[in-house]
């Protein structure tokens, strides 16, 4: 398990290639990249800073990427998360969910993303040209997580 | 007894501080009682942690509830909800 956050961009093709290690047991990657838009809530949004938790924030990855591991059958399972100045198209989160088959690979990769969603402290204020505003939780973030409640099978 | 409380987001800016000691009474509370505490203070605890606001509370790092323990000695953390990712 990795789980890392930090300032710096990523390289998802080195980020990947490092994560499988020439595993020939690893069958499948499913991947999620988050991305900066340049639009919310119908404002042009000219750049945002993340702000987390130091700790707690790398605490609550660990256990959501060690929740995901208990219910999927995955081999392993990266997250990295940047925080400070982002501007529209720069790369926020990167998931890379690695399994012998892409089913659990799949699931495990949107279950992390959900949950960090709703469980992992980070948040993030937008520049616009109206002035700086802090981003409003989502409901539909928190719908997308309660899916998750039930018992899935593996 | 007495409880390290820090702040973020919304909540830092709002309560103009990124954390602070409180001293309460007593051995041990809960999340309610504390967050109520700050509160009765008034000012800016009173808007920024003030029933309607939507606040996210953890404590040692933990997510809790409104009745979740608080002994001396911990780290109680006040945020607004979470919209990372």
């Amino acid at each position: 398990m990795a789980v890392r956050v930090q300032r710096e961009d990523f390289d998802i093709g080195a980020e990947i290639a490092a994560f499988r290690r020439a595993d020939p047991g690893i069958g499948a990657i499913a991947s999620f990249i988050g991305l900066v838009r340049d639009v919310n809530e119908g404002n042009a949004v000219a750049g945002m800073t993340l702000e987390h938790y130091p700790g707690m924030t790398e605490k609550a990855l660990a256990g959501i990427v060690a929740e995901a591991k208990g219910r999927w059958d995955i081999v392993d399972a990266l997250v990295i998360h940047r925080v400070g100045e982002l501007k529209p198209l720069d790369q926020i989160v990167l998931v890379v969910v690695t399994g012998a088959h892409r089913g659990a690979a799949f699931a495990a990769c949107e279950f992390i993303m959900d949950y960090l969603k709703t469980q992992a402290p980070f948040w993030k204020k937008e520049q616009t040209a109206q002035g700086a505003r802090w981003v409003e939780a989502r409901v539909a973030d928190d719908q997308a997580a309660e899916r998750w409640s039930e018992p899935q099978v593996k | 007894m007495s409880i390290r409380i820090l702040y973020f987001a919304r909540l830092r800016e709002d309560m103009g501080i990124a954390g602070e000691m409180f001293e309460l009474p007593g051995e041990a509370c809960d999340v309610n009682s504390l967050r109520a505490r700050l509160v009765a203070r008034g000012g800016a605890s009173a808007t920024a942690l003030g029933q309607g606001k939507a606040v996210r509370v953890s404590v040692n790092q933990d997510l809790a509830r409104d009745d979740t323990p608080v002994k001396a000695g911990d780290e109680v953390a006040f945020f607004p909800p979470v919209t990372g990712g």
